[in-house]
């Protein structure tokens, strides 16, 4: 179990705040810190991570204290056991893939492993300028876990990429969790990608934790039945005379939804079932 | 072709060993300054950005007749070296060296600053989180990213010190075999009104600090890096 309680002073755009955070994670749990960019949820990661220093507080890992300001207790990114996935890949430019996860941990055998796993086998000895997007973000996850993390941080991973490969990546990550047994903690601002990936989702507004929880009690409100609702997104409008028609993509099928709320092409919304008629709600 | 069978060649040779000499130390030397200039915040930074920038903008001869007194004699850096090798710094080879090193500090130290400043944070960081110290991060990472700023600095140093006058006439004076120089020996031929002699040694000169020039910038076209 990994015990965070930490508080750190913060310059945003409107002036000075405490980033103010108290949570736990269980071994095995993809947790996900959401909030809106500017309110401390990359430095949250950072401050584990032992990349930036807490004003005071305690980290805890399995036991092994991590940081404790009352003690004087920081360990450097180095001493802690941490895997760590940067929003811009930080591949070292220099390296083969083969080599960029050797660099982590040498052990050829393991790096034939998971590069198998995550099928970039075939792209071992390419250098990463030579890769797309979503491959260069796969070689940072493998990199990531040669060292056998007991916690992976990854800080929006896949902001850069394009929502086809975004969406595709998100499976992947959701499976590498758990056939690798990971514990994970995300920073996302994407509703859809939180929604997909964690158990439980942090809140997070100015410093503090607005709401803790599991995503669907966080994001959705009560007045849609749970049993049958999908997330989807409007992909085209049709207005008519009193209604709007709503073409929606729910995981690769369109559907047409007669909608009354005021969508736009791109919202992402839920699709549920009331009474007899299919309701859709927009995600805020 | 008469002139090159009687040509005296020890001033060039002179002139690649304190060029290979001075560039091979500052490279050290930078590398470790610049490291510390580029990642670390202190108060006195801008004192030391401007001490090694200051090169730059003396007169040669400024700078020269400072070394010499700390060279000299009466100066500690010539009291300290007589005391280990037996003779002073000035109007010694050892004395050039030093002095070059010194006079062509800013033509290494700022391309490696920019350099340094040009490697991504993320990547020194997921060096470290990947459990790699600072020397390690430094070695396998930082450098070999800046292939093209330490080729830059090392032509640059390397040209500079092909062609320094001032302070090795300040440090050196003009003893063959010791402290003179090609371009101390131009200066001689020319003195003398030997102009052929002056003449072949200009042009050798010139020939080699463009080809010099010439290699590394097509060089280093080729090892830009990506991030």
């Amino acid at each position: 179990m990994i015990k965070v309680d930490v508080k750190k002073k913060l310059f945003g755009p409107d002036g000075e705040f405490w980033l103010d955070i108290d949570f736990e994670i269980e071994k095995n749990e993809f947790l996900a810190v959401f909030g809106k960019s500017g309110t401390g949820k990359t430095t949250l990661l950072r401050i584990i991570a032992g990349l930036e220093v807490a004003d005071e507080g305690y980290i805890e890992f399995n036991g092994k204290v991590y940081f404790d300001s009352r003690r004087g207790i920081n360990l450097p990114p180095q001493k802690r056991n941490i895997g760590f996935v940067f929003q811009n890949y930080a591949l070292f430019p220099n390296m083969t893939v083969y080599q960029n996860l050797l660099y982590a941990y040498n052990d050829k055998k393991k790096a034939d492993e998971i590069l198998e796993k995550v099928e970039l086998y075939q792209l071992k000895d390419r250098y990463p300028s030579t890769l797309s997007g979503g491959q260069q973000q796969r070689v940072a996850l493998a990199r990531a876990l040669m060292r056998n993390p007991d916690i992976l941080l990854l800080d929006e991973p896949l902001s850069a990429l394009d929502p086809s490969i975004r969406s595709k990546l998100q499976e992947e990550l959701k499976s590498i969790h758990k056939n690798f047994g990971l514990t994970s903690l995300i920073v996302s601002h994407d509703i859809v990608e939180v929604f997909k990936l964690a158990d439980r989702v942090i809140l997070i507004n100015k410093g503090k934790i607005e709401k803790i929880g599991k995503p669907r009690d966080i994001f959705i409100e009560k007045q849609i039945s749970g049993k049958f609702s999908f997330y989807a997104e409007v992909i085209d409008i049709m207005e008519s005379d009193i209604l709007n028609i709503a073409v929606l993509e729910v995981n690769g099928n369109l559907i047409e939804v007669v909608v009354d709320e005021d969508l736009k092409v791109g919202d992402r919304v839920l699709v549920g079932v009331k009474g007899f008629n299919p309701i859709v709600k927009k995600l805020k | 072709m008469e002139v090159l069978k009687t040509l005296e060649w020890s001033p060039f040779v002179l002139t690649f060993k304190v060029a290979f000499i001075t560039t091979f130390l500052l490279l050290i030397i930078g590398i470790i300054i610049a490291y510390f200039l580029s990642y670390s915040k202190f108060k006195m930074k801008s004192v030391f950005e401007a001490l090694i920038a200051l090169p730059l903008v003396l007169p040669p001869s400024v700078l020269g007749f400072y070394l010499l007194l700390i060279m000299g004699k009466n100066g500690f850096l010539g009291k300290f070296w007589e005391k280990i090798a037996g003779h002073y710094l000035a109007f010694h080879f050892e004395g050039i060296v030093i002095a070059s090193i010194i006079f062509s500090f800013p033509f290494m130290v700022q391309p490696l600053i920019a350099g340094f400043r040009s490697i991504p944070k993320s990547l020194i960081e997921a060096s470290y989180t990947l459990g790699k110290s600072k020397l390690k991060t430094l070695l396998y990472v930082i450098l070999p990213n800046m292939k093209a700023s330490i080729i830059t600095g090392i032509t640059l140093t390397f040209a500079h010190t092909l062609g320094e006058f001032g302070v090795v006439l300040m440090i050196g004076g003009n003893i063959e075999g010791e402290t003179r120089v090609v371009s101390i020996a131009i200066y001689d031929s020319v003195e003398k009104l030997d102009y052929t002699t002056a003449h072949v040694y200009s042009a050798i000169l010139f020939g080699i600090s463009f080809l010099v020039l010439f290699i590394v910038y097509s060089l280093n076209r080729k090892l830009e890096v990506k991030f």
